[in-house]
């Protein structure tokens, strides 16, 4: 990177921040209260405690290092309110309070944009190009930075997951700067955090056993079996279990393991979250409720025999299908573990660099967001940011990445559903892919369009399902009758999509002829 | 990537700060009996649209004009009637009379907001958009730069999302009218600044330079030919706009008489409050409203008035350029602002549009008076409880105005034109001018940040109630009354040698 980069990059981060800063004011949901009960539990009481109180509703549900990061905010929340601090003050939201939490958010991202600046470095940029504004490393930081997804989803929607997703992306810098062990211990960081991570797991583990403890192929690119480095293999061992000792430790040793599992993996939630995640299940229960409409018009099911269901009404519940098979967490994980077979396989059988690595990983994470059991919509943002550093290199890669972000960034729309946030979500979705899709094109311009007719309209069409849903619907008369099909239009209409893109991205990885070295 | 992208960009980036700023607090809010700007406007809906335009600015047994009366021209006043027909079908509670007085409901915050940015994005940003695109020179990222810079200026968004008011449409229609006049569109101009001036009438501070700007350009092409016809159409034009606006008011003169008696209350005293002019200042080493009757202040300010706009008028008459015309548009805003009669500390909004014009040319001067403007009316940001948008706001304008305009890597003697200065002290040779004005930057932006820390966290002594407002009112005095000269001396130097300059002329 150039020296005036640091101007640029400084600019765009300090930019987004008070962008941020914009949001203080705005809607947040219930979230918001989760996490200054997190605050108030770490805080209040002893460690013996945390995951056994349940005050609140909104129980402490993630792996102990977060449960040690709320400790720390709460050392600082002190000085701001220490009425937020008291297990007792449900849904307290002082202004102090407020601005406590949303800034606490603004600056913990410090982490991502240190993993943003990271992944810059890891992407070549063209030489002689005088042009800041069509360099790779300037698109994928504005990409990266300026995710419409996460602002939406953490300043406004209220979570913490720009500190997260700096940890996983500055792991996969790490990688792809090979140093593995760092990147491997910032992943075990990172699911001590949030085991939502688990997702992309097998990605890292695939890629680490086959290309980190192995050190030489043969010539034809299988694996050579006497390279195996026992050394190394006890290196990134020895890294993850301390880290999970780190964290797991003072529970085992206090004997609540069970009870914090318990926590951590509940699993009496349902197929799908309130609003549906755009993915097959969400497909898989319209496939299901129009063959039962189909069957009750053409005499050929009886409606008294059929279940009631209740499709999206609002709550966290069982739904049971009628027609098709009801699906079980067995079944999910099963159809999850299939999904993502092949491109850990194929890492293992070629592997391809850190690139490959990146690819199985988006797959991963696309994988059990297509098949997983009680997805949330949120977790899109899994595969867009990643997907991110692919997009600015291959122009394949670009023309998935807009069908996935569009979609996958659209869907987030239900999560606000004050008429106050309206402006919000549209100014900012219609800023991030306009720049998108002109920064992308600008940059692959030289082979040609991006994407196919058809995907064109296919997003085309995504204008007339929010102009459908946010505008007309409100105002006619089904309002009242079928208050969920705004929701179910959205989330079958984008699970269109992010299928589409899944596939495509299955595609480049499995008939990919043979990688170009993009390693540094 | 395309100039449309990187515009349209900005502006959404600028709708988002607006909608950030308005999800705040307004003035008045939840203070019984009077509540603040909010309510007048509210309460002006309620009246025009319960009451037969004949009353709205009399005072009734259904229209009280002490409180809020309706005091700014017709144009507002139809503005209120229409969106109070909106308001109308979406709650009729909230313009029902007498009885929705001192109405407050977060569905209403929500219209009342929306109706602002309707507004804006019907007056003042196309304005904004176009005259950067058409009428500033440099690339397309310039423009975009300085585009950005304009649409993010704070004190406007403070004051009409967070405050509550609708600048956005009077300075709006005057930017419109300065486009036109610098597209050479010289009536379509007139008529736009004739809007402008029917909205508030304030706009008076920009009225002497379009005078002149035109009345000079009608001189240089010859008073006896096509000058003349030029005088003429832009006369009807402006007597047309104005009767056009006034016409339900000009049957009856007396009709006419009082609204002119509500737009001008000069009853009211030099001024109010704290604000950073002149009289303001001086009140704190002289008494002069205790000293001078009511009458002699009013020809007082108004002498002086006249006294400061008059060098840079007559500068314009006979230069009649845009670049001379933006800068009088600065020095008379600025003269009215320091000088004249009842000042308002939100009129400096009038002085920093024409100085946003600037930006391009005198970036640092420009965003360093914008930003100072912001200050001034810190004590009534900080009433209404827009402390954490004033912050963001100004750290945001005041980063990328300098990132983005590279305002302090160009600060040369030439660039910042102050050869002016060397000719006029040249003992002062020596001395490299260019720094000392960097200094006097950091300095007075330290003082500014320092004195918006202290009123927003210190409490005054108790036998000093108003000493922050006072400090802070001084200080931006001092930077106003800085600039009024500055600018005054950079139009009667030489004007810029730049090609696009004069094409743009």
């Amino acid at each position: 990177m150039a020296a005036d980069s640091c101007s640029w990059f400084s600019a765009l981060a300090v930019g987004v921040s008070l962008l941020k800063c914009f949001f203080i004011s705005a809607y947040r949901s219930t979230d918001f209260e989760v996490h200054r009960n997190w605050l108030a539990i770490t805080h209040s009481l002893p460690v013996s405690r945390w995951y056994y109180e349940n005050t609140s509703e909104w129980t402490l549900d993630y792996p102990p290092l977060f449960a040690w990061f709320e400790f720390g905010l709460s050392q600082v929340a002190r000085s701001f309110d220490a009425n937020m601090l008291q297990v007792e003050n449900l849904n307290y939201a002082s202004p102090a309070t407020v601005l406590f939490q949303r800034l606490s958010v603004i600056v913990t991202d410090v982490v991502f944009i240190y993993a943003a600046r990271e992944c810059c470095r890891c992407v070549r940029d063209p030489k002689g190009s005088r042009d800041i504004l069509s360099q790779p490393s300037f698109v994928l930081a504005v990409l990266l930075l300026w995710n419409f997804g996460l602002l939406l989803v953490d300043h406004i929607h209220f979570q913490y997951n720009g500190f997260l997703f700096g940890f996983l992306l500055l792991s996969v810098a790490k990688h792809l700067q090979s140093q593995h062990l760092q990147g491997a211990l910032l992943f075990a960081f990172l699911l001590n955090l949030k085991h939502i991570y688990l997702y992309v797991a097998p990605a890292y583990g695939v890629y680490l056993l086959r290309s980190y403890c192995f050190t030489q192929d043969n010539k034809d690119g299988s694996i050579r079996w006497s390279s195996f480095s026992l050394r190394r293999l006890l290196a990134l061992g020895a890294i993850v279990t301390s880290v999970c000792a780190l964290s797991f430790g003072p529970f085992i040793a206090m004997g609540q393991l069970p009870q914090v599992l318990s926590r951590l993996f509940p699993f009496k939630r349902g197929l799908c979250h309130a609003y549906w995640a755009p993915n097959i299940w969400a497909l898989y229960n319209v496939l299901d409720k129009t063959l039962a409409v189909l069957g009750v018009r053409l005499k050929l099911l009886d409606k008294a025999e059929l279940p009631l269901a209740s499709m999206t009404g609002g709550l966290v519940q069982e739904f049971e299908h009628s027609v098709l098979p009801s699906v079980t967490p067995a079944v999910t994980l099963v159809c999850t573990l299939l999904s993502i077979l092949p491109a850990a396989a194929s890492i293992w059988l070629r592997p391809r660099g850190a690139r490959g690595f990146l690819r199985c990983l988006l797959l991963c994470a696309l994988g059990s967001f297509m098949f997983g059991w009680h997805v949330h919509e949120k977790a899109i943002l899994i595969a867009i940011l990643p997907l991110s550093i692919l997009a600015v290199e291959n122009r394949e890669d670009a023309g998935i990445f807009l069908i996935l972000t569009t979609t996958g960034h659209y869907s987030l729309f239900p999560l606000l559903f004050t008429p106050a946030e309206l402006p919000f979500k549209v100014a900012l979705m219609l800023m991030f892919s306009i720049f998108s899709f002109t920064a992308l094109r600008k940059l692959h311009s030289a082979q040609g369009f991006l994407l196919h007719p058809l995907e064109v309209i296919y997003l085309l069409g995504l204008v007339a399902v929010a102009i459908a849903c946010e505008v007309v619907f409100p105002l006619s008369p089904w309002q009242q009758r079928l208050p969920f099909l705004p929701l179910l239009v959205t989330s079958v209409y984008c699970a269109m999509g992010v299928c589409y893109a899944f596939l495509r991205l299955y595609a480049s990885l499995l008939l990919q002829r043979e990688d170009k070295p993009k390693l540094l | 990537m395309q100039t449309w992208s990187l515009v349209s960009i900005c502006v959404l980036l600028s709708i988002i700060a607006r909608w950030g700023v308005s999800l705040n607090s307004y003035s008045g809010a939840g203070k019984p009996p009077m509540f603040g700007d909010y309510e007048a406007q509210r309460h002006w809906q309620e009246v025009t649209y319960n009451l037969p335009i004949q009353e709205w600015y009399f005072n009734t047994t259904n229209n009280d004009l002490n409180y809020w009366g309706l005091d700014y021209p017709p144009l507002t006043a139809y503005h209120s009637w229409i969106c109070a027909y909106l308001a109308k079908t979406i709650n009729p509670e909230w313009v029902e009379l007498h009885k929705s007085r001192g109405y407050e409901s977060t569905q209403h915050k929500l219209f009342m907001r929306t109706t602002v940015l309707v507004a804006d994005l019907l007056i003042y940003i196309p304005a904004v958009v176009l005259y950067c695109l058409y009428l500033t020179d440099g690339s397309s990222k310039k423009k975009v730069s300085v585009m950005f810079c304009f649409l993010l200026y704070p004190g406007l968004i403070l004051i009409d999302y967070g405050h509550f008011q609708y600048n956005g449409v009077s300075l709006g229609f005057a930017l419109w009218g300065i486009l036109a006049l610098g597209l050479g569109w010289d009536v379509l101009g007139s008529m736009a600044f004739s809007l402008a001036l029917n909205y508030k009438q304030m706009e008076l501070y920009h009225a002497l330079p379009f005078f002149c700007y035109l009345l000079g350009k009608c001189i240089k092409t010859g008073l006896m030919g096509r000058g003349l016809f030029l005088l003429v159409r832009v006369g009807v034009t402006v007597l047309a706009t104005f009767a056009l606006c006034w016409l339900p008011f000009l049957a009856e003169p007396s009709q006419a008489m009082q609204v002119v008696r509500r737009i001008f209350p000069v009853a009211r005293g030099l001024f109010e409050d704290k604000v950073a002019n002149t009289w303001c200042s001086l009140n704190t080493l002289i008494k002069i409203r205790s000293i001078l009757s009511g009458d002699s202040q009013l020809y007082l300010s108004l002498a002086c008035t006249l006294l400061a706009v008059l060098p840079s008028c007559i500068r314009l008459l006979t230069k009649p350029t845009f670049w001379h015309f933006k800068l009088a548009l600065v020095n008379s805003s600025l003269a009215f602002f320091l000088f004249s009669f009842q000042v308002h500390e939100k009129s400096i909004l009038l002085a920093a549009l024409p100085a946003c014009l600037l930006l391009n040319d005198l970036p640092l001067m420009a965003l360093w008076f914008l930003q100072a403007s912001t200050f001034s009316m810190l004590p009534l940001f900080l009433k209404d409880g827009l402390l954490v948008p004033y912050i963001v706001t100004s750290l945001g304008f005041l980063f990328f105005s300098i990132y983005l305009l590279s305002a302090l890597d160009h600060c040369s003697e030439d660039k910042l034109r102050l050869g002016a200065y060397n000719k006029l002290f040249y003992w002062v040779l020596k001395m490299d001018l260019a720094f000392i004005v960097r200094w006097k930057f950091y300095i007075s932006i330290a003082a500014m940040v320092g004195l918006s820390i202290a009123a927003a966290v210190l409490i005054a002594p108790l036998h000093l109630p108003d000493l922050f407002p006072v400090l802070i009112s001084t200080t931006a005095f001092l930077h106003f009354l800085g600039t009024f000269i500055h600018f005054n001396v950079v139009q009667f130097s030489e004007p810029p040698s730049r090609k696009s300059q004069k094409k743009s002329n």
